[in-house]
C-alpha cells in the first residue's frame, strides 16, 4: 500500500539523485541547443516540465487500458500533443521568445526524458505517484538547464537574464553562446557533480568500514 | 478452427484501434480547442510585431496604411482597408505619414538567404529623397554572436540610415546597385559597410536589399501620387 503513495522522495529524486541531465545524461538536444541564454534556458525548462506533468498525468490516468503493443505510439502521440499546445501557448505570450527557442520547441516531443518517464514510471506507477515525479524530473531538467543558461550569457555576454553584469569594458567569450559553449559548460559541470559524488561516496564506504 | 483464429485476432485487435483511435481523437480535440484559443493572441502579436517594425524603420511616423501591388492597368498601388490589409499577403507595402500627414516613406518586406538560413527582414524607403531610412531584421537565425550582428551591430545598422537608391533618368532602375564592402571600406553612399565575421549576412542583406529595391523602387516612383494620408482610413 505505501508504494501506491506520493512522497517527497518522487519528488526530490529528480532533483539531485537522479537529476535528468546531470545524472542520467538524458534530452542533451536542448541541453545543449537553447541554453545560450538564461531566458531561453528557462523557458525551454518550463515548457519541456509542463509536457512531461500533462503526459505522465493522461499515460498513468489510462495505463489500465492501453494496450502493450500500442503504447509507445499512444504516449508519443499524447506528447505530441501537449508538445503542440505548448507551441501555440508560447507564441501567443511572445513571439520573441519563440523565435528564440525556434525549432526546439517541436523537437521537445523527442525529448528521451518525457518518454523515458512515460514509458519507466508512469505507465506502472499511480496518478499521485507520477504526478509527483514529473514535477521533480521537471524542476531537476529545468534548474539543470538554468544553470547552464546563466553560466553560458554570463561568460558569452557578459550579462545573466539580458541585465549587463560585466559592464562595457568586458570582452565577452563569444564560444560559450556557440554550440561548442555548450558541450564545455556541460562537461565541467558534469565534472564537478560525479567528482562530489565519487568523493561523497568514499566517505560513506569509508564510515561504514568504520 | 479458422473461424476461432479470426474471432481471436478479432478480439485482440479491438481494444488497439478503440485506444489509438480514442486518443487519437481526443487529441484532435485538445490541439484544435488550443489552436483557436490562442490564435486570435497571436494573431495580434504579429500585426503588433510588424507595426512596431514599420514605426522602427520610417522614423516619425504617425499613422500608417497599406498598399497592395496589382499588375492590372499595368500595375497600380491599390489602397486596402484593414480588414483587406490583415487577410492580404503577397506585394503588399506599408506608407507611413507623420504629424502633419506627410508622408515619411514607405516601409516593405523582403527576405534572402543568409548563412544558416533564411532572413526576413523590414526597410523603409524615403521616396522623395529616394534613400533608404531604415532596415530591421524580421527573422533570423544567424549563428549568435557573429551572424546575428546584422540585428545589433549599431555601425551596421546606421548604414541604413541615409543609404542611396536613386534610380536612373528613365526611373526603370538604380543608378547604382547596392553593394556590401568590408568593415570600414564604405566609399560611396550606396555601400554598406559589411560587419567582420559576419561577412555572408551582411551581403546576404545587401543583396536582398538589391533585388527587392530594383524591384519596388520604379513601380512606387510610377504610383507616387496615390500615396496621400486618406482621413480616417488609417492605423494610428
Amino acid at each position: 500500500m505505501s508504494d501506491n503513495t506520493a512522497t517527497a522522495d518522487d519528488f526530490l529524486k529528480g532533483i539531485w539523485r537522479d537529476n535528468p541531465v546531470f545524472v542520467q545524461v538524458l534530452g542533451m538536444c536542448p541541453v545543449l541547443a537553447v541554453t545560450n541564454s538564461a531566458i531561453n534556458a528557462l523557458t525551454m525548462g518550463l515548457a519541456t516540465t509542463f509536457v512531461l506533468f500533462m503526459s505522465n498525468m493522461l499515460v498513468s490516468s489510462i495505463r489500465h487500458v492501453v494496450p502493450q503493443q500500442v503504447r509507445i505510439a499512444t504516449f508519443i502521440l499524447i506528447i505530441a500533443t501537449f508538445v503542440t499546445m505548448v507551441d501555440y501557448i508560447i507564441q501567443a505570450v511572445s513571439l520573441e521568445l519563440h523565435k528564440g527557442l525556434g525549432a526546439f520547441i517541436s523537437l521537445i516531443v523527442v525529448n528521451c526524458l518525457i518518454l523515458g518517464r512515460a514509458e519507466a514510471f508512469a505507465s506502472k506507477q499511480p496518478l499521485g505517484r507520477s504526478l509527483m515525479d514529473a514535477l521533480g524530473m521537471g524542476a531537476g531538467f529545468t534548474i539543470a538547464l538554468l544553470c547552464m543558461g546563466i553560466i553560458r550569457e554570463l561568460l558569452g555576454n557578459g550579462s545573466i537574464l539580458d541585465i549587463a553584469v560585466f559592464g562595457d569594458s568586458y570582452q565577452p567569450w563569444v564560444v560559450m553562446i556557440l554550440p561548442s559553449g555548450g558541450f564545455f559548460t556541460l562537461g565541467v559541470l558534469l565534472l564537478f557533480i560525479n567528482r562530489f559524488n565519487e568523493a561523497k561516496q568514499q566517505v560513506t564506504e569509508e564510515q561504514a568500514n568504520g | 478452427m479458422t473461424n476461432a483464429k479470426v474471432q481471436s485476432n478479432q478480439f485482440s485487435i479491438w481494444p488497439i484501434y478503440r485506444t489509438l483511435s480514442g486518443i487519437g481523437m481526443a487529441c484532435g480535440l485538445l490541439i484544435v480547442g488550443v489552436y483557436l484559443g490562442t490564435a486570435p493572441a497571436i494573431e495580434e502579436n504579429r500585426a503588433l510585431a510588424l507595426q512596431q517594425a514599420i514605426f522602427n524603420v520610417l522614423p516619425g511616423t504617425k499613422a500608417t496604411q497599406t498598399y497592395r501591388y496589382s499588375l492590372e492597368n499595368g500595375g497600380s498601388l491599390i489602397l486596402l482597408s484593414e480588414d483587406e490589409a490583415g487577410n492580404a499577403t503577397d506585394d503588399l507595402i506599408y506608407a507611413g505619414f507623420d504629424q502633419q500627414n506627410k508622408l515619411v516613406g514607405l516601409a516593405l518586406q523582403t527576405q534572402g538567404q543568409g548563412y544558416q538560413d533564411v532572413i526576413s527582414i523590414l526597410y523603409g524607403y524615403d521616396p522623395k529623397h529616394q534613400i533608404i531610412i531604415g532596415m530591421k531584421v524580421l527573422e533570423s537565425r544567424e549563428t549568435p554572436g557573429l551572424g546575428d550582428k546584422i540585428e545589433k551591430d549599431t555601425v551596421f545598422i546606421n548604414n541604413f540610415k541615409s543609404l542611396d537608391v536613386v534610380l536612373n533618368d528613365k526611373n526603370t532602375d538604380l543608378k547604382h546597385g547596392i553593394e556590401a564592402v568590408k568593415s570600414g571600406q564604405k566609399e560611396a553612399p550606396w555601400q554598406i559597410d559589411g560587419i567582420t565575421g559576419a561577412t555572408i549576412s551582411s551581403v546576404a542583406i545587401a543583396q536582398m536589399l538589391d533585388a527587392n529595391v530594383r524591384v519596388w523602387a520604379p513601380r512606387i516612383k510610377a504610383n507616387q501620387q496615390k500615396l496621400t494620408k486618406i482621413a480616417g482610413d488609417a492605423n494610428e
